[in-house]
């Protein structure tokens, strides 16, 4: 029999603070970081420079998203690297794929008997805003939103069933 | 602790710069570092011999950590050098896998240089 909290645990509608707390394990522990709640004027914003994504495949399907703007894509990488980064060019792009594809494993890796079974994809990174997306995930969004040095940062995962 | 030449395979070219960091905060002194992408590019440099230490990712393409450590057995002039896994596949299977093909330690992805200096020292002390 699985313990009561594994129970609770495997249920998507409980997922939201878990996702909340990978989001946050990694910008502290990778870019030393502390994430705050995004603010009101945050809430309605959407930054869209740039769209990092990572699939998840088996017991767990669906797409993670990591959306930021120019500006903390930027800083992402500088904290990640320790230099300066000063225009987008490839190892930020990399550095982003890189932050989204850590928050979807540790997510994951959070899930009891989820993460055995199932498997992320390399991550993919656009650029711009001006794109349609059309995910084929049916079974839930969660967002969180958060401010990252003054700047927005979403994360989201839709799930498929 | 002598000085050290490692071989760091990941697809990020970000990752092997953090953990090329966070060998040097862990305080191994390095003599050299050498870098692949992929677990074939990895054969290819461990087969030329001189690497005292690996570090590698699992999920990358070509041939990944786990398929590179099968292969690595079948190197008699490498099978021996100790390879520590470092990534965000965190379940306990793919440890499990991991260590039954050769790995001597396994780090998951975020991770701080002292979780580095804790798995990466002992590998090094028992060489």
């Amino acid at each position: 029999m699985k313990p009561a909290d594994e129970i609770v645990i495997s249920k998507p509608e409980n997922w939201l603070p878990l996702l909340e707390q990978s989001v946050h394990e990694v910008f502290q522990i990778m870019l030393n970081s502390k994430l705050e709640p995004a603010d009101q004027a945050q809430n309605d914003a959407d930054p869209d420079d740039f769209t990092s994504m990572v699939g998840l495949a088996g017991d767990l399907c669906g797409v993670l998203t990591l959306r930021c703007t120019t500006k903390s894509a930027l800083r992402m990488t500088s904290l990640m690297l320790g230099v300066d980064s000063d225009k987008p060019d490839e190892q930020m792009w990399d550095a982003i794929g890189e932050i989204c594809n850590m928050i979807a494993g540790n997510f994951k890796n959070k899930l009891p008997g989820v993460g055995d079974r199932c498997m992320l994809s390399v991550p993919t990174v656009i650029t711009g805003g001006d794109y349609s997306y059309h995910s084929l995930a049916d079974a839930g969004r969660m967002e969180i939103r958060c401010s990252f040095e003054k700047e927005l940062v979403i994360v989201a995962l839709e799930i498929h069933s | 602790m002598k000085k050290v030449c490692a071989l760091i395979v990941d697809d990020s070219s970000v990752m092997r710069k953090i953990v090329e960091r966070s060998l040097r905060q862990a305080g191994i002194d390095l003599s050299e570092v050498k870098e692949a992408s992929n677990g074939a590019e990895a054969l290819s440099v461990v087969t030329q011999g001189g690497v005292d230490l690996i570090l590698c990712d699992i999920n990358m393409p070509v041939m990944d950590g786990l398929e590179f450590l099968r292969q690595l057995q079948a190197v008699e002039s490498a099978k021996s050098v100790p390879v520590v896994m470092i990534t965000t596949e965190g379940n306990e299977s793919h440890v499990v896998q991991a260590l039954s093909v050769g790995a001597r330690g396994y780090i998951r992805k975020p991770f701080t240089p002292d979780q580095v200096k804790q798995h990466v020292i002992p590998v090094l002390e028992k060489q």
